[in-house]
C-alpha cells in the first residue's frame, strides 16, 4: 500500500504541473456535468426546471469528502393538494451522477431534510424538488473539497 | 446484524411537526474503489429506507453510493395519531434491517 | 484505505492546494526555532478549529456515528466471554459508576506487569487475565467498541495530571514528540507546538490532544484509536512508524496526556 502513499508524497513535494497531469490520467472515470444533466432528464424527462423555492445547504468549504453534512428546505404549503412530492440530489464528479431522492407528502409537515453524502472533489451540486403539481425547482450549489492531512498507508 | 438508532419524540401534540432523525451502521462500500488485491470491492450499499407511520408511508429515501457511510438521515412528519412509527432498510447482498419507535400524541 | 480513494486525495491535491502544501510541508522542514510547549491557557481541542458541521455531528450523540459502536460496547459489557465465563459487569457492575473518569487517567502505570497499560491495554489485560479470553488485537471492532464505551464514561471530566511513576513514560514520549524523524525531517513539536492554528493541504493543524479518543474520524469513515491517528501522523512524516501496541505509542499517549492534563475529555468525538 505504500506505494501509492509514495505517489501523493511526492506529489506534495513536487507538486509541478507534471506531477499534476500525470496523476490526472489516473483519475477513475468519474460522473461529468453531462453525466449530471443526462441522470437529471432520466428522472425529470422534458420538464422545466426553474431555480428557486428550494435551498440546498452544504458548508462551501468541506472539511472532508467522505462524510459532507446536506440539509435542505423546500418552500411549500404541504397541504393535501399542494406539497413537495420529491427531492432528488446529484453531483458533477463523483463516479455516479446520482446522490439521494427523497420521496416524500402532504404527510411531512414540512419540507425540511438532512442527510449525509460523499464528495470525491471540489464540484457543484445540484437539488432539485419536484412538486404535486409537477412543476420542479432547483438549487445549485458549488462546494470546496479540502484534502485531508495525514493519511494512512495501510488499512 | 446493524446498530441503528432512531431519534423520535416519545410524546408530540396533535397536528405538529416534529423532526425525527436516524443513524444506521453500514459501510456504504460504492463499488468502484480498488482493494488492497487490486480488484474492485463490489458495492455493498443501502438502497432504500422508508418510514411508515401507524401503516402508511411517510418517508422514502432511494440511496446511491454517494450517500455516506452509516447514513444519517433526518426529515420531518405531522404527528396524527398515537401509535408506532416503523423504519426498513434494505439494501445489496440482501440486506434488511428494521427499527421501530412509540409516540403519544396528545 | 484503497488506492482509489487515495487517488481521490491525489486529485483534490492536483487542484488548489497542493502546491501550497508542497511549500508548507518543507517551510515546516527548515523552520530552525522550536517555541516550546504550548502555554497552558492557550490550548484549545481540536473540536474547537473544526468546521460548524463537524461539530454539530459531535454535539448531537445521534448525529455522532461513533454512538453505533457505544451500542455495541454497551453490549459487549455484559457479555460473558472467555474461560472464566464473565463479562466485564460481573466485576465491574455499572461502569457508569465503575469506569467514571478512569480513561481521563491512562495510560497508567501497571505494577503486576511492571509497564504502562493505555486503556486498550488495560481491558485486553481484564480479558486475558480476568475473563481468560484471546486479547483482542489493535483497532479490532469489539476492542474499539469496549475502549469507547469504557472513554465515555469520562465525557466532561478533566484530563487527570498523570502520577510520579508515569514520569519516565511521559519523559520517553516527550524525546519521541520532539524528535526529528522520517523522510521530512520532521517532529511532531513542528507542526503541533509550533504551528498549529496554520493550514496544511487545506486542513487546520491542531494542537494535537488526545482529549476525544476513540472517535469517528470522517476520513476513517469508522471509530479508531489514538495510537490509529498517531500512526496516521508518522506516515504523514514519512517515518517508520510503530507497531500497533508497541510501547512507544504507549509513550507518546501518556505525554499527550500529560500535555492535555486539565482539558476536557470529549470521548468518543468526531474528528475530520
Ligand atoms: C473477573 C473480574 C473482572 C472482569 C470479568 C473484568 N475485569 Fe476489569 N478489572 C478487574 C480488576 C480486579 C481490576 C483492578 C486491577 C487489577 O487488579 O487487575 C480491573 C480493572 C479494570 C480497569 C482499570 C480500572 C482503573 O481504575 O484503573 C478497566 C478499564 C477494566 N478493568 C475494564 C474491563 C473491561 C472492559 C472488562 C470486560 C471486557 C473487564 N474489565 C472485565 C476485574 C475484572
Ligand atoms: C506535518 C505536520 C504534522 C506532523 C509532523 C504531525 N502531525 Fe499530528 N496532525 C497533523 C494534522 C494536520 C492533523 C489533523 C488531521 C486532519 O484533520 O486531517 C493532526 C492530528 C493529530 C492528532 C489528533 C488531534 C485530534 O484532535 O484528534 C494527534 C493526537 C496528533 N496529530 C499527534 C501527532 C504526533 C504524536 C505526531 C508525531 C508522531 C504528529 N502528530 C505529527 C499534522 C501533523
Amino acid at each position: 500500500m505504500t506505494d501509492i502513499n509514495t505517489t501523493r508524497r511526492e506529489l506534495l513535494i513536487g507538486a509541478g504541473a507534471s506531477g499534476a497531469t500525470m496523476l490526472f490520467a489516473v483519475r477513475p472515470a468519474g460522473a461529468t456535468p453531462e453525466a449530471m444533466k443526462t441522470a437529471i432528464r432520466k428522472v425529470i424527462g422534458e420538464a422545466k426546471v426553474s431555480t428557486g423555492r428550494i435551498k440546498l445547504d452544504i458548508p462551501p468549504l468541506v472539511e472532508n469528502g467522505n462524510t459532507v453534512a446536506m440539509s435542505l428546505t423546500v418552500e411549500s404549503p404541504m397541504t393535501a393538494k399542494d406539497y413537495v412530492k420529491g427531492v432528488h440530489i446529484f453531483n458533477e464528479r463523483n463516479p455516479q451522477p446520482n446522490v439521494v431522492t427523497f420521496h416524500l407528502g402532504p404527510r411531512a409537515g414540512k419540507a425540511d431534510i438532512s442527510a449525509r453524502i460523499r464528495l470525491s472533489d471540489s464540484q457543484n451540486v445540484i437539488g432539485i424538488a419536484e412538486m404535486s403539481d409537477g412543476s420542479f425547482w432547483s438549487h445549485e450549489i458549488s462546494v470546496i473539497v479540502t484534502l485531508a492531512a495525514c493519511l494512512e498507508g495501510t488499512n | 446484524m446493524a446498530r441503528v438508532l432512531i431519534n423520535v419524540p416519545a410524546t408530540a401534540k396533535r397536528g405538529s411537526v416534529i423532526q425525527i432523525k436516524t443513524l444506521i451502521s453500514h459501510v456504504m462500500e460504492p463499488g468502484f474503489r480498488p482493494g488492497p488485491d487490486g480488484k474492485i470491492i463490489p458495492r455493498d450499499i443501502i438502497t432504500l429506507m422508508t418510514c411508515k407511520y401507524n401503516g402508511e408511508e411517510v418517508f422514502r429515501a432511494d440511496m446511491f453510493p454517494a450517500v455516506a457511510a452509516n447514513p444519517f438521515v433526518t426529515f420531518h412528519t405531522i404527528a396524527t395519531e398515537s401509535g408506532k412509527l416503523e423504519f426498513a432498510w434494505t439494501g445489496d447482498n440482501g440486506f434488511t434491517e428494521t427499527a421501530s419507535a412509540n409516540i403519544t400524541v396528545e | 484505505m484503497t488506492a482509489a480513494r487515495r487517488i481521490f486525495h491525489i486529485l483534490h491535491a492536483a487542484s488548489l492546494p497542493a502546491c501550497a502544501a508542497a511549500i508548507c510541508i518543507l517551510s515546516l522542514a527548515a523552520a530552525p526555532l522550536r517555541a516550546g510547549d504550548i502555554p497552558l491557557n492557550q490550548r484549545q481541542s481540536g473540536y474547537d478549529t473544526m468546521g460548524r458541521d463537524t461539530r454539530a455531528m459531535q454535539d448531537d450523540d445521534t448525529a455522532n456515528p461513533a454512538t453505533l459502536w457505544l451500542l455495541d460496547g454497551e453490549a459487549l459489557w455484559s457479555k460473558k466471554e472467555g474461560a472464566a465465563g464473565k463479562a466485564c459487569a460481573d466485576c465491574h457492575t455499572d461502569a457508569a459508576t465503575s469506569m467514571k473518569g478512569v480513561a481521563a487517567r491512562y495510560p497508567a502505570f501497571n505494577t503486576k506487569q511492571n509497564k504502562p497499560l493505555d486503556i486498550e491495554g488495560r481491558i485486553n489485560n481484564c480479558r486475558t487475565e480476568h475473563q481468560q479470553a484471546q486479547p483482542l488485537p489493535f483497532e479490532n471492532k469489539d476492542l474499539l467498541a469496549l475502549t469507547a464505551y469504557v472513554a465515555r464514561q469520562s465525557r466532561g471530566m478533566a484530563i487527570a495530571p498523570p502520577p510520579e511513576n508515569m514520569q519516565p513514560v511521559v519523559d520517553q514520549g516527550r524525546a519521541i514528540f520532539e524528535k526529528r524523524q522520517g523522510q521530512l525531517n520532521l517532529s511532531c513539536a513542528q507542526c503541533h507546538d509550533d504551528n498549529w492554528g496554520r493550514k496544511l493541504a487545506g486542513s487546520a493543524i491542531p494542537q494535537g490532544h488526545p482529549n476525544g479518543y476513540p472517535l469517528y474520524r470522517l476520513e476513517w469513515q469508522s471509530v479508531g484509536s489514538l495510537q490509529r491517528r498517531l500512526r496516521n501522523c508518522l506516515i504523514g512524516m514519512r517515518a517508520e512508524g510503530y507497531a500497533l501496541g508497541s510501547p512507544e505509542y504507549v509513550a507518546l499517549e501518556a505525554f499527550l496526556m500529560w500535555r492535555a492534563r486539565g482539558m476536557k475529555m470529549e470521548s468518543p468525538a468526531v474528528r475530520p
